[in-house]
């Protein structure tokens, strides 16, 4: 069973990745963007009972340390 | 003579500096590798060195802060031994829960390499303790901007464990945040390099005086 993380910097926190694509896709003529963000997507492959047992694992992952929760939020899906 | 536990990761590349530094201050330096758990009741105090542990994988400090190791050296913390953090060592003991805030990337973008000034903010269990003077050593990082939310701030300036600050900041830290220290004061940590200012020919002595620490046997 595969699930993935998908994580991000917190809002209130600079993002230097973002800002740099976001800079850089502007002298491109982006002028729409407003806002870019840039993140990790990790995927998962596990054994597992069913969904939610898996969804719980992926999550106890990300807690144990994928993510920082001082400076990153995530989310968790089912592939 | 002190024995004085030096941990070292696969990446880890300060590590023969802080070996020479822990020599020049006359204790016994021993090396400490991240896979083995170790007793900590058989050393004084513990350095982790600065380099590239993991290769910057996931985030800087994040996978040698969940080694056997590190396990070990959360036991040290309870038994309240002194332990030092330098550069990517700062990233894993920040990664390990052992120091508060985290290190990101520098706020240029850039990895900075450069001498810096430094103020002594606060004393810790650490040397030095002179509250106020100035130090001066290289930084070489690009993941040091140190941070931490607005609650944990004002909790590290209420508790005083703001270590050290940059006289100019280089890289966008909170309240220009060079290191800090736990509410214990056992555990410290710096992006700066004080094992890059052992010698005159080095451009500085100043990093000799941060190898001492409370109440050394």
């Amino acid at each position: 069973m595969k699930f993935a993380l998908k994580i991000l910097p917190k809002p209130e926190v600079l993002d230097t990745q973002g800002r740099a694509v976001q800079t850089t896709l502007s002298t491109h003529g982006f002028n729409e963007l407003k806002d870019c963000h840039v993140g990790k997507y990790i995927v998962l492959e596990v054994e597992a009972a069913d969904e939610s047992k898996g969804l719980e694992m992926a999550k106890a992952m990300a807690e144990k340390g994928l993510y920082n929760p001082l400076i990153e939020k995530y989310e968790v899906e089912a592939l | 003579m002190s024995r004085v536990g030096i941990l070292r990761f696969p990446g880890t590349n300060c590590d023969r500096d802080i070996w020479k530094s822990i020599e020049m201050k006359n204790k016994k330096p021993e090396w400490l590798w991240y896979e083995d758990s170790f007793k900590p009741e058989n050393y004084d105090a513990f350095l982790v060195p600065g380099g590239f542990s993991y290769g910057d994988y996931l985030r800087s400090g994040a996978l040698a802060a969940l080694s056997p190791a590190m396990d070990s050296l959360k036991k040290a913390d309870s038994l309240g031994k002194p332990i030092f953090g330098i550069c990517n060592g700062f990233q894993i003991l920040c990664e390990a829960g052992l120091l508060p805030g985290a290190l990101m990337r520098n706020d240029k973008g850039r990895f900075i390499d450069q001498w810096v000034n430094l103020k002594l903010e606060n004393e810790s269990g650490w040397s030095p303790f002179e509250v106020g003077n100035s130090y001066r050593m290289p930084m070489a990082h690009a993941d040091g901007r140190y941070f931490i939310g607005e609650e944990g701030l004002k909790s590290l300036k209420d508790n005083q464990q703001i270590w050290l600050t940059y006289e100019k900041n280089p890289n966008g830290s909170v309240s220009d945040i060079a290191g800090v220290m736990n509410e214990k004061r056992n555990v410290v940590g710096m992006m700066p390099h004080p094992d890059r200012a052992l010698f005159d020919w080095m451009g500085s002595l100043d990093g000799l005086k941060f190898f001492d620490w409370k109440d050394e046997a």
